[in-house]
């Protein structure tokens, strides 16, 4: 379920949000990198007034949109000269470009085929991996060079542009009221909106709702609350005592969570790409 | 007006052929026409409980594909003249059944006894959904213990989403029978308390069945416990949950751990 409905975000994300902040240019040497992989709405500091709980690392095992701010980097003609500089660069500070997403963007450069193939070679060779290559004529693209981004649009992703294009607006969040318990082995699944339960959760029974859900009685069972991507979704409960708690695919299973937060009231949200708990006692 | 109520738990071996042989001679010792029904086809046990094994010759599945007659199938007690059995058979499997064929058999039962009630087999499947799919109301049995609440929380579903009643937008009458009990346990806080399992399932209490040799006595003779010795405390409680079925306001006594702390003490001067 998961996969099949996030699928479509990922280049969704890709496409329309890949961030420049940083460009390297062969002069300039002496800035400060501070690189993140959150999205700026998470930076916010608002997490310091919520208490937080340390747990063990939450397990991710999903796909879901992602923004990175990638490195671009920018070469300047005489090609060979620059890739010179990089080298002073990475002498300096080797491994810097280790793991952080790095685009190659020639705008405006004159680069030709053989041009392109040489640069993206001396990085590879530089052990230097790229995830694409940004300004390029899209006639260039080959197989053996990173995908083209072109104005945010990835070229290789173009099978999968009419999918994003075709998805649909999400409709009004439409409320599921349940006047009943789940009981164990039942499955409420209601993509459209919020999901509130008159009752518990049975411990083997699960909920899963694109948006909050809200529990008037005991969650012994599974919430899944944004399951189709929504990280503001949250959960809450008069009494907690779940086997799992997933946010837009991050989850909680009961192991992780503090002895502190069972039987009691309780708000789940997500933050920091991670599940946190709060009571209401 | 006929009453057919079947007798499930999900969880196998937690009482349900035990409470259906107590509650069906309850009732009937009250002067009330009752059939137990065995659904467990294949492994066939309330014709040993209720001590009429050597007198099945047909069964259930004789009846239900039109081998034979019903009135040739019933199995009259020796004890209570109103008190039939329709026995399982043991040499099939649940396949044998049909929901047709069951519900011909449901039909004809009702127009001959007030009570008719049926003896689920373990599990989820389709055994266990034909002895549910015509009931009226249903008998939760559970043991207190999670594995046992659990499956009963989950039968409890299908109850409201499977039987018949519920298909047309009827309300299914359901009770919680705590079977097994036991008090000195549940004191120590090794088994979950009443009110947990009240809380757990949500439904109405019909009745606690403390866990009793008595039971496997009755059942060595063949004989439901409530015939057996009717003053032993799970006959005692069975007696009093029949009377709840049929309307009456009994007070409920949650077995204690009084006498269980007294039975220690002599316990260890004896030993
Ligand atoms: N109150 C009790 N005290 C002691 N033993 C009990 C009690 N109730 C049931 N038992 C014992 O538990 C065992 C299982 O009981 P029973 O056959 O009635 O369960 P069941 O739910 O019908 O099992 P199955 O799922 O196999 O059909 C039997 O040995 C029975 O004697
Ligand atoms: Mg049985």
């Amino acid at each position: 379920m998961k996969q099949a409905s996030a699928r479509p975000r990922l280049c969704g994300k890709l496409n329309g949000k890949l961030l420049k902040t940083y460009r390297i240019l062969s002069k300039i040497f002496g800035f400060k990198a501070s690189l993140t992989t959150r999205r700026p709405d998470w930076d916010t500091p608002s997490k310091a007034s919520q208490p937080v709980i340390q747990t063990p690392p939450t397990r991710a095992i999903r796909f879901r949109g992602r923004s990175f701010q990638a490195l671009a980097l920018c070469p300047e003609a005489p090609f060979d000269d620059w890739l010179k500089d990089v080298d002073a660069w990475l002498e300096r500070s080797p491994g810097f470009f280790g793991g952080k997403p790095l685009v190659l963007d020639v705008t405006g450069r004159e680069c030709n085929a053989e041009a392109l193939s040489h640069l993206v070679k001396a990085f590879a060779a530089r052990d230097i991996r790229l995830l694409g290559v940004e300004g390029a004529d899209a006639a260039l693209a080959r197989a053996e060079l990173p995908p083209f981004l072109s104005a945010g649009k990835a070229a290789n992703f173009i099978d999968m542009a009419p999918v994003v294009a075709a998805a649909p607006e999400p409709p009004a969040p439409q409320g599921l009221i349940i006047e009943a318990p789940v009981r164990s082995g039942q499955s409420i699944v209601h993509p459209e909106g919020d999901v509130t339960i008159i009752g518990s959760i049975g411990s083997g029974a699960e909920v899963i709702a694109g948006g909050s859900i809200h529990v008037y009685g005991a969650l012994r069972g599974r919430a899944l609350a944004g399951a189709y991507g929504n990280p503001r979704a949250r959960i809450f409960c008069r009494k907690l005592e779940c086997e799992l708690l997933a946010i837009d695919g991050l989850y909680k299973v009961a192991d992780e969570i503090d002895a502190e937060w069972r039987k009691k009231p309780a708000m789940a949200w997500l933050e920091n790409d991670s599940v946190k708990i709060k009571s209401f006692d | 007006m006929a009453e057919v109520m079947v007798v499930t738990s999900g969880k196998g071996g937690v009482g349900k052929t035990t409470s259906t042989a107590a509650l069906g001679a309850a009732l009937a010792q009250a002067g009330q026409n009752v059939a137990v029904v065995d659904f467990d086809v294949g492994l066939r046990n309330l014709d040993l409980i209720m001590g009429a094994e050597r007198r099945v010759v047909y069964d259930l599945i004789n009846v239900a594909n039109g081998e034979a007659r019903l009135n040739q199938a019933l199995i009259r007690d020796k004890r209570i003249d109103t008190l039939y059995l329709l026995p399982a058979s043991q040499t099939r499997d649940k396949d044998a059944l049909t929901e047709e064929g069951v519900k011909r058999v449901i039909d004809e039962l009702r127009g001959r006894f007030d009570w008719i009630i049926c003896d689920s087999p373990a599990g989820i499947e389709r055994g266990a959904q034909l002895a549910m799919r015509f009931a009226d109301l249903a008998v939760v049995i559970a043991n207190p213990e999670v594995s046992s609440v659990r499956d009963s929380d989950r039968i409890i579903g299908l109850l409201d989403a499977k039987t018949l009643r519920a298909e047309n937008g009827e309300t299914m009458e359901k009770h919680l029978l705590l079977t097994r009990y036991d008090a000195q346990r549940a004191g120590r806080g090794e088994m979950l308390s009443v009110e947990d399992v009240l809380e757990i399932l949500s439904i109405p209490l019909l009745g606690i069945i403390p866990e009793s040799d008595e039971v496997l006595r009755a059942s060595n003779v063949g004989s439901p416990v409530t015939l057996n010795n009717a003053q032993s405390a799970p006959a005692r409680a069975y007696l009093d949950a029949a009377k709840r079925l049929r309307g009456e306001d009994v007070p409920m006594i949650i077995p204690s751990q009084k006498k269980g702390l007294l039975d220690r003490l002599f316990a260890r001067r004896a030993a």
